[in-house]
């Protein structure tokens, strides 16, 4: 690749019917998830029923978007030329507090320092053709 | 009726420049035809995978047709990893249904030079989950590397324990003349490598391969009229527990547990009596994750007894003695596949210079996705 080519672009979520109210809220600053009135149980992403009862419509809730590093890595060498200009960067699975698991980028922090156990806090990216992608960064309290 | 692999074969593995998808494919169908002493016409099951660099949505037809048969039953299987233990359930059941008599499993790709190194990585990060996962720069080592971090925060594993799998294994391919990666490789060496996704380092992620093997399952009785060299299927099972690294129940502990259960129950045997096991090592932690999850080792304690040469040919449990997908060579569901040929040629005593003695029994076991589909197998010397 020359200089002049410009970078490839990064995948974006790629929006179903079972997951527009989500990226919506992501737009407007706001992580959701839902939670079964029926049986109480969590559940990410969101579908049109519950996992655990089987019950329908599960409530969508808006998380306090705090959260802790269950796991992490520091990717040295990305999938595609997309993620190049990226490395090394940190991808995480975090444990929200209200029970929920999404995979993030952990954002302003040294990939050295980055740990399992780790307080973090979510923040939104805007995504190249409107849209937000939900991230974490390290929670200061 | 009891099924039997009456046939096994594989083609090259590596850089076969010129390859082709489907004749690799029809080079390890004949190859294991051959060994199971069948003509193709007597073949009335084909079970086939997928492939990455000739997609095709019904593999199997197209493979039917490439090599000139026209099966009673024909099925394409697509779990990853666990596919190619999966299409010898798939073929055991078939056969004790009585649905077939000699049902030709078969698995190829021409990865290395079909998509390349990078357009192989590329195209395996697909798995991924194209909302919650891809965006966010997932490959598959940084997918197995969250299993790592994970393992070495819960179970102390570390990465001298990670590094001993990769030398061990090294060790292996290097008695093996096909295998891809023959070069003799040093801790030193393991431990210093440039790193992919942290903890995972160069040596600790699978090869990418073209290459192909093939499998005939058959009836005892009709395998009896073709070939003395038929190997017993003992037992099998399988688990599938999620499919995206996101949604993982457990980053230490994994479906293995259960096929592998259902495997040995179905055997009558547990894994102390296992004389040589082939288990699927996409990277080191996947091979060192399954060992304890399947109950070979206790937890936390693989690391240090594979340090202290667990896994050599004389160690107390023999594995991956071709040399695994990391050092033998992972051409897609093939890969799979290579684990339960060495397990056949270990259980005829065929393996050469990496010959476990006196192998009776063996285990192989094959995973996909994120360690989300598995399927264990276990072999009898007949």
């Amino acid at each position: 690749m020359t200089s002049t080519d410009a970078a490839p672009a990064k995948p974006v979520p790629l929006v179903t019917a079972d997951t527009r109210a989500f990226w919506d809220a992501c737009a407007e600053g706001a992580l959701t998830f839902q939670r079964c009135a029926a049986c109480g149980h969590v559940q990410f992403p969101p579908r049109p029923f519950c996992t655990e009862c089987r019950a329908a419509g599960p409530g969508t809730e808006r998380s306090a978007g705090l959260g802790t590093i269950h796991s992490f890595t520091i990717v040295h060498r990305p999938p595609t030329a997309a993620f190049k200009a990226d490395t090394p960067y940190v991808l995480a699975l975090v444990d929200f507090d209200e029970g929920f698991r999404l995979m993030v980028n952990l954002r302003g922090c040294p990939p050295s320092e980055a740990r399992i156990g780790l307080r973090v806090c979510v923040l939104f990216e805007p995504l190249a053709g409107g849209g937000a992608l939900p991230q974490v960064r390290l929670l200061v309290e | 009726m009891t099924p039997v692999i009456s046939g096994a074969a594989d083609t090259a593995v590596g850089r076969l420049d010129g390859s082709g998808c489907m004749a690799l494919h029809a080079e390890a169908a004949s190859a294991a035809l051959a060994d199971a002493g069948l003509r193709a016409d007597e073949v009335d099951g084909v079970l086939c995978a997928y492939s990455l660099a000739e997609p095709h949505l019904m593999l199997s037809s197209v493979f039917n047709e490439y090599f000139g048969i026209a099966p009673s039953y024909s099925a394409a299987v697509q779990a990853g990893g666990a596919t190619a233990c999966a299409l010898v359930m798939q073929a055991a059941a078939l056969v004790r249904a009585g649905i077939c008599r000699n049902v030709l499993a078969v698995c190829a790709d021409n990865r290395l030079t079909g998509l390349g190194r990078n357009g192989a990585v590329a195209a395996l990060a697909e798995v991924g989950h194209p909302q919650f996962e891809r965006p966010y720069g997932m490959s598959i080592p940084a997918a197995y590397a969250l299993v790592a971090r994970r393992c070495m925060h819960e179970r102390g594993v570390t990465a001298e324990h990670l590094a001993a799998i990769s030398v061990t294994q090294r060790g292996h391919a290097r008695r093996h003349p096909k295998a891809q990666a023959r070069d003799p490789l040093t801790m030193e060496q393991a431990l210093s490598a440039r790193m992919i996704a942290d903890p995972l380092r160069l040596f600790d992620c699978c090869l990418v391969s073209d290459g192909g093997a093939a499998l005939v399952v058959s009836a005892a009785d009709a395998a009896a009229d073709h070939t003395d060299r038929a190997v017993s299927i003992l037992g099998y099972g399988q688990m599938n527990t999620h499919e995206h690294a996101f949604a993982m129940p457990s980053l230490t502990d994994f479906g293995c547990r259960q096929s592998a259960a259902q495997a040995f129950a179905m055997a009558g045997l547990t894994p102390a009596d296992i004389d040589v096991a082939e288990i699927y090592d996409s990277f080191t932690i996947t091979l060192l994750a399954e060992l304890e999850s399947i109950g070979f080792f206790p937890k936390g304690e693989a690391g240090p007894a594979i340090l202290d040469g667990a896994l050599e040919l004389d160690g107390v449990l023999p594995c991956n003695t071709h040399g695994g997908l990391l050092s033998y060579g992972h051409s897609g569901a093939a890969g799979g596949m290579f684990h339960i040929v060495e397990a056949v040629r270990q259980l005829r005593g065929e393996a050469e210079a990496r010959q476990v003695a006196g192998a009776e029994t063996a285990f192989v076991h094959g995973d996909g996705g994120i360690l989300s589909a598995h399927c264990s197998l276990i072999l009898g010397r007949a």
